[in-house]
């Protein structure tokens, strides 16, 4: 009896790797949690501190045309048509561009050209933002005598985004089975053409992906903006020139506001002043909306580009 | 439409790997030719060298030469795009392409090749093709379904389908029912024998009962030492390879002394 015990399912070995497996557990999910407790924290403070914000109508319509932090109320609708124009047109110029990369990277590129091209990447995606931006100051405003304008900002996000879109489209393209590839050849399809019609169309929702994660690190770059199109509380839809407004502008406008916490109020009493600091939260909000509004579209996108079964 | 193949000395390298060494074989029109072996001796190899596809691979290359009804496939004025027109493929694993419908990837050759056809004349196409494959009466209410939902065996029969779909005048199959289950294995024995009577078909096979029981003639291919290329052994009928095979490695290899 004591010796089936000792060899069968009971063996005490069994019993050491049950609370082993208890303890790594334990350890995994505490991780977890660990990993969780500052994004639920972000989270609640942005969004409970922001909310206030952008509930009022104006917050979407209006500018912050002469409202100083001692006045309420005005909207970051400058700032958002900023953003969405420097975005969006660096966006237009990195994917295409990206993309080629990555093809050439995974189906044309061999030996030299393709390992320097690779390793140049590499360096990119390390650029400080900062970096970025002082060299496109350095060509177009030093060298070449332009002004400081939005599209500016656009160049230098552009340095940002590429690398990012090169790396992840290139991860989804080496994902495609090459017998997809082999399949295409073997009915006679030419390169290019199963490039465009099969290989790509296969990673289609990884790429989508990578343009998201994309978009997101630069709709937030502060750097690019101070040096490239500073910052404007008028709406300024002009890319080519003048200041700019920016989400990421707005929120740096309203913290050197931060400060002055007291005011008098229009009848000369001296009150707290708290304007600047809704206003700064209420712009963080809503740069993380519009970025989980892309993630959101993508995911859709992604799934109405699926095939039923 | 069916065309004879005659491979000449052909020697298949990967890099500067010499992979197999001087094949000579004459494969005859509307017949299945069976290519057995043990792994590694080159049978896949030879096989990709029919329609160039051995040569995607990064510093895959051959010597001598492969010509179909005498036209050399490896000259230097020939497009390998146009050789893999002539002459189709079918891979060991299934592999329809995932973003496309069923219907898509029966006419993906035809659409993907160059032009423009007519809604009309693709429904034809597809509906000959599947039923060449015997898919046809299994798919035809879900032609805009996925056709990676579809099972192993119809996956196969659907990608048998695809490359029967452009016309080829040869089929080449990659050990094609070495992922099925017995019975998507008969439907494609089956399929086979129906097939070649429009085709003239290669099939690699590490089966042994189904070379004999689908091919007229068998090539026995082996390495030729360890570290050495493979190379074709002995090629015959595939009644004379089974029962009174010449050579005494074919033997060991088919009565199981070996590999």
């Amino acid at each position: 009896m004591s010796i089936a015990i000792q060899t069968g399912l009971h063996a005490p070995v069994a019993r050491s790797r049950k609370i082993k497996n208890s303890a790594a557990t334990v350890f995994v999910t505490g991780c977890f949690l660990l990993a969780m407790i500052p994004l639920v924290w972000l989270t609640w403070t942005v969004v409970s501190k922001g909310l206030h914000a952008i509930t009022h109508a104006s917050w979407w319509t209006g500018d912050q045309r002469g409202i100083s932090y001692r006045d309420g109320g005005g909207g970051m609708l400058h700032a958002f048509v900023g953003t969405v124009e420097q975005v969006a047109v660096s966006t237009l110029l990195s994917v295409p561009l990206a993309i080629f990369v990555a093809i050439y990277l995974v189906e044309y590129g061999r030996g030299r050209l393709a390992r320097a091209t690779s390793f140049m990447v590499d360096i990119l995606s390390g650029l400080p933002s900062i970096v970025a931006a002082l060299f496109v100051y350095a060509v177009f405003v030093t060298t070449f005598g332009g002004q400081r304008a939005g599209i500016l900002v656009s160049l230098a996000l552009v340095m940002l985004m590429v690398p990012i879109v090169v790396r992840t489209t290139e991860e989804m393209l080496k994902l495609v089975p090459d017998e997809l590839r082999e399949a295409a050849y073997a009915l006679g399809v030419p390169k290019w053409r199963t490039i465009l019609r099969v290989v790509l169309p296969t990673a289609f929702t990884g790429i989508v992906t990578g343009i998201v994660l994309g978009i997101a690190r630069i709709a937030g770059e502060t750097a690019p903006l101070l040096i490239l199109v500073g910052y404007s509380r008028n709406l300024n839809s002009n890319l080519l020139s003048g200041y700019q407004g920016s989400l990421p502008g707005m929120i740096y406008d309203q913290v050197t506001n931060l400060g002055n916490t007291t005011g008098l109020d229009a009848n000369g009493h001296r009150v707290q002043l708290h304007y600047a600091a809704d206003r700064m939260w209420g712009t963080a909000l809503t740069l993380i909306v519009i970025v989980m509004a892309l993630n959101l579209i993508a995911r859709l996108l992604a799934r109405a580009s699926k095939l039923s079964r | 439409m069916a065309k004879r193949i005659d491979i000449n000395d052909l020697d298949a390298f990967y890099g500067k790997f010499l992979a197999v060494s001087g094949v000579n074989l004459t494969i005859q029109p509307r017949s299945v030719t069976a290519f057995i072996g043990p792994s590694g001796c080159g049978k896949s190899t030879v096989l990709r060298t029919l329609n160039r596809l051995h040569e995607v691979i990064p510093g895959a290359h051959v010597a001598g030469s492969v010509s179909l009804d005498g036209d050399d496939i490896y000259a230097k004025d020939v497009d390998p795009v146009d050789v893999r027109r002539t002459i189709g493929m079918v891979f060991q694993r299934p592999n329809p392409f995932p973003t496309m419908s069923i219907y898509d990837n029966v006419v993906a050759g035809l659409k993907l090749q160059a032009g423009r056809m007519k809604r009309t004349d693709l429904d034809r196409v597809v509906e000959k093709s599947l039923r060449g494959t015997n898919l046809w009466e299994e798919v035809k209410n879900r032609l805009n379904k996925a056709g990676a939902g579809l099972s192993g065996g119809q996956q196969q029969r659907l990608c048998i389908a695809r490359a029967i779909a452009v016309e080829p005048q040869v089929l080449l199959m990659d050990e094609p029912c070495s992922s099925l289950d017995p019975i998507s294995t008969l439907a494609i024995e089956d399929l086979v024998q129906e097939l070649r009577e429009r085709f003239t078909i290669v099939i690699v096979t590490h089966n042994m009962q189904q070379a004999a029981r689908v091919s007229d003639r068998t090539a026995f291919f082996n390495l030729a030492g360890v570290g050495k290329p493979g190379q074709l052994v002995e090629v015959d009928d595939t009644q004379t390879i089974f029962s009174n095979p010449k050579d005494q490695r074919t033997e060991d290899y088919i009565s199981g002394r070996f590999g």
